[in-house]
């Protein structure tokens, strides 16, 4: 009787473990969190699972979400996710587009997508997405497997804005060699290290087309038009090894801290400073960069730069941006900034950092206050060394005011919502 | 005749016993001396668990890049790797430099250090095989 008893509890314990693996969020983590730490009165569903690299994603007028992923999941490279009940868990989920990409918007009757080379149209009627009426609107834009992904926006006079990521750390004459002297000029600037600017409505655009917006920027994965104000701003990566490259001018500590990642507000013409300028933490400038003379103390051209709004701690890797205008989350989230932090590994063997989505305050189009973390707990508990279970890349603004994220590790989607 | 057996015999024996006595030692010197090329030159980017990154830098661990050809593995070294790789499924696309101005003897002890870390069990790299492979590549 007391055998069979242990048995039975035996079998009881590796019943739950084994399922706890299978539902461990909703079991053992606050279910109202879906495993996240959110602020008070915040709430969190899984809207989905399992989509694989989910990139960027955004959400129509009726609630549908689309989402592209970086790699195909049974031959698709965009998913539509659909709540029809609006219980927050998505209960369909239908594929199209056969090519990868980071890169979507939607509006009421139009979606964008991006591939690593371009951008695509369609078409929507009632809710529906017309896969034949696919267009490439952009086309041939540099691919070199380096800060590949074109992440798009819209602003409200027909333009979309397409980011191309410098292939390339510092522009170096060879790529992450230590020692091998920056570029001057930089020739890459030419065709990549800049947002392209073209038109919504026009087929087969390419850089001949297009309008070299902004420049200057290494790589830009998280950019969002911002209405109240009506500019585009963008938040770069910032460059890689300072340490490594350098250690007579930065400690490890120092290494993992710079340079900052910065959030610009990118009027047309603006020139960030790359690959010439870095912001330093510590001395709170931008500032030459080594490889083009830097010493840790010298300006330069850098003065002449545009200047960031907003610095965060280096290698951090800003993947979303969003600005929130809706009306469900509290007053002081209006108009403020989300931003999706990817997560580092240029701060080993410091400890990894980032692995969360922070909030920006903002007033008039400026940053008012500190940052915050808003959303945190995607890392799990190996996150100083990286093995992390999800790395928040997207964000998108439902209808209703709710805040989507997207991991493109296991391709996780989340619904966060508020209520009184 | 047969004293020559003998002594060819006995220095064979001297031989594997130089070998087993002398490679254990051998491979920890090296080990240790790697143990620092790769702290510094490596581990940013392929992590202090030789894990690497997700979609940027691959794993060091157990794949056929690290434990297989000698001379390939220290062509990586040589020639840097700018290419899309596959291991175990995933890809990886983050671009590495050439580390040619490494000594032979830096490149070979973080290559014996990376053979035999993180699970790996490989032969030694001696600085002479770095320094055909220099000639080798350059042809």
């Amino acid at each position: 009787m007391k055998k069979s008893s242990i048995l039975l509890l035996i079998l009881a314990v590796c019943f739950v473990s084994a399922f706890v693996v299978l539902d461990k969020n909703n079991l053992f983590k606050t279910s109202e969190t879906a495993g996240l730490q959110l602020p008070q009165g915040f709430s969190a569903s899984i809207f989905y699972d399992n989509l694989g690299r989910a990139r960027h994603l955004s959400v129509a007028p009726n609630g549908d979400v689309y989402v592209k992923l970086s790699k195909l999941k049974e031959g698709k490279g965009i998913y539509r996710l659909r709540d029809a009940n609006h219980d927050g868990i998505a209960e369909t989920a239908s594929g199209f587009g056969n090519y990868i990409g980071t890169g979507i918007v939607v509006t009421p009757n139009e979606l964008f997508a991006s591939s690593d080379n371009g951008v695509f149209k369609y078409k929507i009627t009632n809710n529906e997405v017309d896969t034949t009426s696919v267009l490439p609107i952009v086309k041939g834009l540099w691919n070199k497997r380096q800060h590949e992904s074109k992440s798009i926006t819209l602003d409200n006079k027909g333009n979309i804005y397409v980011n191309i990521g410098a292939p390339s750390n510092m522009c170096q004459v060879e790529d992450r060699k230590k020692g091998s002297p920056g570029q001057m000029p930089c020739p890459i600037l030419d065709s990549a290290g800049g947002i392209w600017q073209f038109k919504t409505d026009k087929a087969n655009q390419s850089y001949g087309e297009g309008l070299r917006y902004a420049t200057g920027l290494r790589n830009v994965v998280g950019l969002d038009w911002n209405t109240e104000v009506n500019d585009l701003f963008v938040m770069q990566h910032g460059r890689d090894m300072l340490f490594q490259f350098y250690p007579e001018m930065f400690t490890q500590q120092q290494g993992a801290e710079n340079p900052a990642e910065e959030m610009f507000r990118i009027p047309k013409g603006a020139d960030a400073g790359w690959p010439y300028c870095y912001f330093d933490n510590d001395k709170k400038q931008k500032l030459l960069n080594p490889e083009y003379g830097g010493d840790r103390s010298k300006v330069g051209d850098c003065a002449t730069k545009t200047q960031s709004v907003m610095q965060f701690p280096g290698h951090m890797a800003p993947n979303g941006l969003v600005f929130y205008t809706g009306k469900q989350f509290p007053a002081k989230y209006k108009n403020g900034a989300f931003i999706a932090f990817h997560g580092s590994w240029n701060r080993a063997p410091e400890p990894q950092e980032g692995y969360y989505v922070v909030f920006v305050p903002f007033k008039n189009g400026k940053p008012e206050g500190k940052w915050e973390i808003f959303a945190d707990g995607f890392a799990g508990p190996n996150k100083a060394t990286g093995r992390v279970d999800y790395r928040p890349c997207g964000l998108a603004q439902g209808p209703d005011g709710a805040l989507y994220v997207s991991d493109d590790s296991k391709g996780r989607i989340w619904k966060i919502t508020y209520q009184n | 005749m047969k004293s020559i057996k003998i002594l060819m015999l006995l220095s064979l024996m001297m031989a594997a016993f130089s070998f087993t006595s002398i490679a254990q030692p051998a491979l920890t010197a090296a080990k240790t001396r790697g143990k620092i090329v790769f702290t510094t030159y490596c581990m940013p980017c392929h992590q202090a668990d030789g894990n690497g990154v997700p979609n940027l830098n691959p794993p060091l661990v157990k794949t056929s890049y690290v434990l297989g050809d000698k001379t390939k593995l220290i062509g990586i070294l040589l020639n840097g790797l700018n290419q899309e790789i596959e291991i175990n499924g995933e890809t990886y696309n983050g671009v590495m430099a050439s580390h040619d101005y490494l000594t032979n003897q830096e490149i070979a002890d973080v290559l014996t250090y990376v053979r035999n870390s993180f699970g790996n069990k490989a032969s030694l790299i001696i600085p002479q095989d770095v320094k055909l492979a220099r000639v080798a590549f350059k042809k």
